[in-house]
């Protein structure tokens, strides 16, 4: 196993053809030795009798079939893993970036992992409250789901993305919690942001980065995914800890995909992306989810960047036909300067039924946020036709729809940075703005809601006016 | 166990081998020491390239391949119903309770349990003459499926023993004579996937299959036998459309692949459908299902597999002489797959790198359904329906899964982003969709529920039609604009759309409407409809018909109880009062 190989015969892009090698298996990890003593990462794309196709994570830059010297490991990519790795920064082979030693590992744990049987799968049905009105409202995300915020360039998804793993949190107390984060291929700056965030706020201890910087080697973003969520399988089924993995940005992982494939000459399904990337994509969403008997969890909330604010791109697209919702970012908020500029209407969380109502948040929660969802959807789409027709073509019933849908963005869309709601508040909230509206419109509220939920603050508005 | 032979080449799930001399196409290979299940898909110049069912890591050139000299097969009898299988009909809680939370490489357990015993009831006795097809006796495998055992194909003869009480699926129930000597018949047959079981003869469907989902029903109906096809862009509810007609639709079986999609969904169906009874029988739902479960993550080559799993599954029920429904979530999931598998063969591409087989492969899939004569001597005859949903890139229907499937499927709900964004469910797009089978369902309706059911679907199809061209309209010089009896036609067009095509298949009240109700419903906004009209020509305001309380009524008719129909009339009678109170006063009247 041991034997060193110096037979590469072709390098092109970031792959590497190895000629007479023996008993090379599919998948294999790689070390290529350069003259320089730099040691790179490779693995085994294609093993056709005795030569191997080889990728190589770090790049093929200043490297020579002469001087290079290949080594066949004889297993996987493998991660080390102990409950040390909780406040540490790694690359995509569990070796550190933060300066600090080497882990000692408990085990080396496989990145590809292995699927889980769908019989052993346990119903995501656990409210978690990011203390975003939007989401928590309107999109509300439940444990073991993987919820994907679909932005564009320019916009506040950092922000964002780091406000949700600062305030996520469960209801129920006595749990514990830890977050991913895999950084793909975005600046240093954006990275800087992430962990000087989690520093501030004491978050950090809880955390494990995966950092691969835009100008770090492109292919190693293919293994680093695949590492983060080996390490949050981890952390969630073998110390019962409850994890949030955010991915960001996915569209840099599917560019490096692309990259390979084209290597390899491939033939490109849509837009030049890899006819697999529907099924690559699903081998690291489907990662997330709860597993009958243990406590643990892993929750995802992968960030991609919309090439073009373009949802119909293959990203977005498959992307949203493996998980289960997608939360959208609104460059017409944004330019309103409403933070978070979540546009409600295209996002969904599928699973958000089976995470509300009594016991869980409240009972009123389905009603309200279907009658707040319908309220705002009539006042834009009011809002709309006065574009083309002029406002005095509206209803006054319409008039007030567009009074509403304002309101609803200026005051339950919008939040501070640092602005954490609770679940009350929000519905609390949510109540207040339909207060404005005539209460026959309100159609899709049960009777005895309005009664226990409207009518006070009705009474109350009465009594200032007075 | 054939011959052995040695991997040359390993590329992802594809695997070549050679030294197999005598293998056939579509044989089952055994790669590397692991056994890892395979298939042979391309013979080559002595090269043999086998699509292997898990993942392939750590195998490489020199490693053995095993011969088993049998087509990729699965096992019929007892001990189906309520399990969930993979794509390759392995038993998923079988394999959980042996090895583990996760789906590691070459695992096994037989598809149905060996030990269980099953009480053998004979339907035939000593000295009858019988042919393949034809049943010997039957199992009562839940308390809503019999499950009928069948003399195999290829057999006939005379009954010598026949026993009765209770077996394991390989003891021998029964002994056949034959020209070729005397056969010993159990519970348990094997089927290779890609062979369709054989039937006497194929007929036309007939019979409406009622599924309980109104626009479905009423507008674009699907027969038992027939194929539907639900192309859909993600968030527009087809995972759900499928659930509900795996849940109400009045098949006597249901077949469930859930193929290449979210291991979630599966947990959804699996925590759900136990719970839920069968509105006919009253019994679990569970209790007349199949789950064939192959998600995203588990290996693509099993994906390809798992709709011919599923699809001999439901032959085999349909031989015994059931209306069994197949549903398919999602079938692009599996012509990626053969996109993927073609791919790595090398094959020469056709339309956005899928091989150029796609459209013969899927209809070959949608071929298999139909309304049969079983074999057997009593000519009994039974159906087999797909349902298949397609989920196309950026939701473009012109994409070719999509063109191939509308060329073969009868029925087309075609789901609309716009539509599911308006929380307008199901999103089934009205005026896009199509059934080939209105007039068969037109036929049944209108003999067993009301003469009227193709007027009225005739009529209500108008309405939405001229509300389409009307929008337009409005959006160039506002409603107010228009006559008294367009707006009245936009007024009911919202009205077939909001309280009749609008179904919450998570309300418990509204989730499964039967035909007489959704003929009712769909009769009294007509209704309204016409006294309108009426009204309108004797110069009510329209602001006033509109304002009608009797409204409000038609509104929440969908939610008023199955048992309790009778109360349609009193809401008619009161429509009518109301309008005859309207022109009386003449209120608002325009002089």
């Amino acid at each position: 196993m041991s034997r060193e190989y110096k037979t590469i015969s072709q390098i092109f892009g970031p792959l590497m053809l190895v000629e007479e090698v023996e008993s090379v298996k599919f998948g294999e990890l790689v070390q290529i030795r350069l003259p320089s003593q730099e040691t790179r990462r490779g693995r085994v794309l294609e093993a056709h009798q005795n030569k191997v196709l080889v990728q190589v994570f770090e790049g093929a830059d200043s490297m020579n079939p002469e001087e290079c010297r290949v080594k066949f490991l004889g297993h996987g990519i493998e991660f080390p893993v102990s409950p040390d790795i909780l406040g540490r920064v790694f690359d995509a082979f569990g070796h550190p970036k933060d300066g600090k030693p080497e882990i000692i590992p408990e085990k080396k744990l496989d990145i590809n992992g292995s699927p889980i049987n769908p019989y052993a799968r346990d119903y995501p049905n656990e409210f978690i409250q990011t203390g975003f009105s939007t989401i928590d409202g309107m999109n509300t995300l439940v444990r073991g789901q993987k919820l994907p915020i679909f932005s564009g360039t320019g916009l506040p998804h950092p922000q964002f993305a780091a406000q949700i793993a600062r305030q996520a949190r469960v209801l129920k107390e006595g749990e514990k919690f830890a977050v991913v984060f895999a950084a793909m291929g975005i600046t240093f700056e954006e990275a800087e942001f992430f962990i000087a965030d989690f520093k501030r706020t004491g978050a950090i201890n809880k955390t494990v980065l995966f950092i691969n910087l835009a100008n770090d080697p492109v292919i190693e973003r293919i293994a680093l995914p695949r590492s983060a969520l080996t390490c949050a399988e981890y952390l969630a089924f073998d110390l019962d800890m409850h994890v949030l993995v955010i991915l960001s940005d996915m569209t840099n992982y599917c560019e490096a995909l692309r990259e390979v494939s084209a290597a390899r000459k491939e033939i490109p399904g849509r837009r030049g992306y890899p006819g697999y990337l529907y099924t690559d994509l699903a081998t690291i969403y489907e990662r997330a989810g709860r597993i009958k008997g243990k406590k643990g969890s892993i929750t995802q909330i992968p960030i991609l960047t919309m090439p073009e604010d373009d949802k119909t791109h293959p990203i977005p697209d498959l992307t949203g036909y493996i998980t289960e919702g997608q939360i959208f970012l609104s460059r017409e908020l944004h330019r309103k300067g409403i933070y978070p500029p979540v546009d409600v209407r295209p996002s969904l969380s599928r699973l958000k039924d089976k995470g509300i109502g009594q016991g869980k948040t409240r009972k009123d929660h389905s009603d309200l946020l279907n009658q707040l969802f319908a309220a705002y959807a009539r006042g834009k789409e009011a809002q709309e036709l006065a574009v083309i027709l002029g406002e005095s073509a509206l209803t006054p019933i319409d008039l007030k729809f567009v009074e509403f849908a304002d309101a609803f963005e200026d005051v339950f869309v919008r939040q501070g940075e640092d602005e954490n709601r609770s679940i009350e508040q929000t519905l609390d909230l949510g109540w207040r703005l339909l207060s404005r509206l005539p209460m026959a419109e309100l159609k899709r509220v049960r009777d005895a809601y309005k009664e226990e939920f409207l009518k006070p603050l009705l009474q109350e508005a009465g009594v200032a006016a007075e | 166990m054939g011959g052995v032979g040695r991997i040359i080449k390993v590329a992802g799930p594809l695997v070549v081998a050679e030294g197999l001399e005598g293998a056939r196409m579509f044989e089952i290979a055994r790669v590397s020491e692991k056994k890892l299940l395979g298939e042979i898909i391309e013979i080559r110049e002595k090269l043999y390239s086998i699509q292997v069912y898990e993942e392939t890591d750590g195998i490489g050139p020199g490693d053995p391949v095993y011969l088993v000299n049998e087509p990729l097969s699965v096992e019929l009898g007892p001990g189906l119903i309520g399990s969930i299988f993979d794509g390759v009909q392995r038993p998923l809680d079988a394999l959980r309770s042996q090895y583990g939370d996760y789906i590691v490489r070459g695992i096994e357990s037989p598809a149905i349990p060996r030990d269980k015993k099953w009480h053998f009831e004979p339907t035939v006795k000593k000295g009858d003459r019988v042919v393949a097809g034809d049943q010997i006796g039957f199992v009562q495998e839940t308390k809503t499926v019999k499950h009928k055992i069948m003399v195999p194909f290829g057999l006939e003869g005379i009954i010598k023993e026949i026993k009765s009480g209770e077996f394991r699926v390989e003891e021998t129930v029964c002994l056949l004579t034959t020209k070729e000597g005397d056969k010993r018949l159990n519970l348990l047959q094997r089927w290779p996937v890609r062979k369709p079981r054989p039937v006497k003869q194929k007929l036309p469907p007939v019979e409406p299959m009622v599924t309980g989902q109104r626009i479905i029903d009423m507008l674009f109906p699907l027969c038992k036998g027939g194929t539907a096809c639900v192309p859909g862009p993600f968030g527009s509810g087809k995972t759900v459309v499928q659930h509900q007609l795996a849940k109400w639709c009045d098949a006597d079986i249901i077949i469930f692949v859930g193929c290449g999609e979210r291991g979630n969904e599966m947990t959804d169906v699996l925590i759900e459908f136990p719970e839920l009874k069968d509105p006919r029988t009253g019994d679990s739902l569970m209790n007349r299902t199949v789950l064939i479960a192959n998600t995203s993550n588990m290996p693509v080559a099993a994906r390809e597999a798992s709709v011919f799993t599923g699809i001999t599954i439901a032959e085999y029920f349909r031989d015994m002489g059931y209306h069994v429904a197949l549903m398919a979530d999602s079938t692009s999931r599996w012509a990626e797959a053969m996109r993927e598998m073609s791919g790595r063969l090398e094959e020469m591409p056709g339309e956005e790198g899928y091989p150029a087989y796609l459209s013969s492969r899927i209809a070959s899939f949608y071929e298999r359904a139909g309304r049969v004569k079983c074999l057997g001597q009593n000519d009994q005859s039974a159906t087999l329906s797909i349902i298949g949903a397609v989920s196309p890139p950026g939701g473009d229907l012109s994409e070719p899964v999509v063109q191939a499937t509308l060329r073969v499927a009868k029925v087309f709900w075609g789901l609309d982003d716009a539509i599911a964004s308006r929380r307008h469910f199901p999103a089934i797009d009205w005026l896009k969709s199509y059934s080939l089978y209105n007039e068969e369902v037109d036929l049944a309706a209108g003999r067993e529920i009301d003469p009227k059911w193709k007027s009225n679907r005739i009529e209500a199809m108008r309405i939405l039609q001229k509300e389409s061209e009307l929008i337009e309209i409005v959006r160039l010089v506002g409603f107010d604009a228009l006559s008294p009896e367009d707006k009245l036609t936009m007024e009911v067009a919202k009205s077939i759309r909001e309280d009749f095509l609008h179904q919450n298949a998570f309300m418990e009240e509204d989730t499964y409407t039967s035909y007489p109700k959704q003929f009712k419903i769909l009769n009294l906004i007509l209704l309204f409809g016409k006294y309108a009209a009426r009204a309108i020509k004797n110069n009510v305001a329209f602001e006033k018909i509109a304002q009608l309380p009797i409204r409000e009524q038609i509104a929440r008719a969908k939610y008023i109880d199955e048992r309790s129909l009778f109360k349609f009339e009193d809401i008619e009678i009161e429509m009518k009062q109301q309008f005859e109170e309207l022109e009386e006063k003449k209120e608002g009247v325009i002089s």
